[in-house]
């Protein structure tokens, strides 16, 4: 089993399923209909994008595990979502950072997966790509109105910043995994993204008329791990609600 | 069975998919929107090689059984239907005859190619007509609509919202 890229998988399926969920909780409770809608929208696209990586990784693995198995049937220490995408959604303005940060950095990293050697990636990265570029888009859109909108809606956002900053630097951290996968060019190297990260991030900042808090401070150890199966607190809630269902009743179909 | 599946061939198979609706946007076939991507046969077996519109698309398990239950009725008795993800699916492959049935329906078709609304650069939304009166002074309300496909836009001049296929 080729385990170096059943990880990297992990990782993209976890990562767009975990944020996924924690969007869904926005539905129901969204600050405008226009914004629940984008938000559920958004949720859907990186649901279907994670079916796609957990099919693969399955797969890949070749012990007859599917999408449905990786998803409801793994505990939190067996998630291998980076830690941004488990952040709780926190007030609209944390939601809006952590998507704006997310969005960017998936944008920089499918563009450079769409040309894998590996047909199979590169085929899913290309169909994200269209879908996450939309995305980087609307969040940038909103972070720009709240962040250049009322003195009130400024500070909330230039907090949210501070607060979903410290989790950035995950994304841009190699491994065993991603080094081997990046000498077979499989996949890019992590630290490739950040340059275009922070010059596209610091652009739209400016627009906003927000300050880019520092990136330095996002490389401690307690703000890393997901990858590694570490996980903070949050992710436990989120999976005991999603995963509700096939744990109560195993096999239940409809 | 055997001599009559023997006779009917890919473009009588596509003919007949041009009557499938999309489960979304019954006025639109799965032809018209371009997500029927080959119609070949290996033997007896009918092979549909169809592609997702979105990766989220919640439609496509629908679309595959009622493909697969129309050409059952014209009489295919083994149907395959087979996913492709490479190239992925673009509205420039929507025909010009789904555009028309589109606005006819109340949904502005996309008014750009994919290309030009590629990357992560914000660029200006592009001018859309308001499907109902036909004026281009429409404004965009949101970059998500019902579904994610779509786009929420105002006409300025009759007052209507409506939805906008988005250049994909």
């Amino acid at each position: 089993m080729d385990q170096a890229l059943f990880q990297y998988l992990l990782r993209m399926g976890d990562s767009t399923l975990v944020l996924s969920q924690r969007l869904c909780e926005w539905t129901g409770h969204g600050p405008v209909l226009e914004e629940e809608m984008a938000v559920a929208n958004t949720a859907l696209d990186l649901l279907g994008q994670a079916r796609m990586w957990l099919t693969l990784a399955g797969e890949v693995e070749g012990l007859g595990r599917d999408e449905d198995a990786l998803a409801y049937l793994r505990d939190a220490p067996e998630y291998r979502n980076v830690l941004l995408a488990e952040r709780p959604n926190g007030n609209y303005g944390t939601t809006v950072a952590r998507q704006f940060a997310f969005d960017v950095w998936h944008y920089m990293l499918l563009e450079q997966l769409q040309n894998s050697v590996d047909e199979r990636v590169a085929a899913i990265a290309a169909k994200a790509l269209k879908e996450v570029a939309y995305h980087a888009r609307r969040s940038s859109d909103v972070l720009i109105r709240l962040g250049d909108g009322t003195e009130f809606s400024h500070n909330r956002m230039q907090e949210a910043l501070e607060e979903i900053w410290p989790y950035v630097g995950e994304l841009f951290i190699d491994d065993a995994v991603t080094e081997e996968l990046a000498a077979r060019d499989v996949v890019p190297l992590n630290a490739s993204l950040r340059e275009a990260w922070e010059s596209h991030a610091a652009q739209i900042l400016t627009e906003a008329t927000l300050r880019m808090p520092a990136i330095e401070g996002a490389f401690h150890p307690a703000h890393r791990g997901g990858v590694h199966g570490r996980h903070t607190e949050a992710l436990g809630y989120l999976l005991a609600e999603m995963q509700h269902l096939q744990r109560s009743y195993p096999g239940a179909r409809w | 069975m055997q001599g009559r599946e023997s006779v009917v061939t890919p473009d009588e198979v596509m003919q007949w998919l041009d009557a499938v609706p999309d489960p979304e946007i019954p006025v639109i076939s799965v032809v018209d929107l371009g997500i029927v991507r080959d119609v070949s046969f290996e033997g007896a077996t009918c092979v549909v090689t169809i592609t997702p519109t979105y990766s989220g698309c919640p439609a496509m398990r629908e679309i595959e059984e009622d493909v697969v239950s129309v050409l059952r009725g014209k009489g295919l008795e083994t149907v395959r239907i087979d996913i492709t993800l490479s190239p992925a699916w673009t509205t420039d492959w929507m025909s010009e005859r789904g555009k028309e049935a589109l606005k006819r329906y109340g949904i502005a078709p996309p008014a750009q190619r994919a290309i030009d609304v590629s990357g992560i650069m914000r660029h200006k939304e592009p001018p859309v007509s308001c499907p109902q009166c036909g004026s281009s002074h429409t404004r965009l309300i949101s970059r998500f609509g019902s579904t994610a496909c779509k786009a929420l836009y105002r006409c300025q001049s009759c007052g209507e919202p409506f939805d906008y296929f988005k250049a994909h």
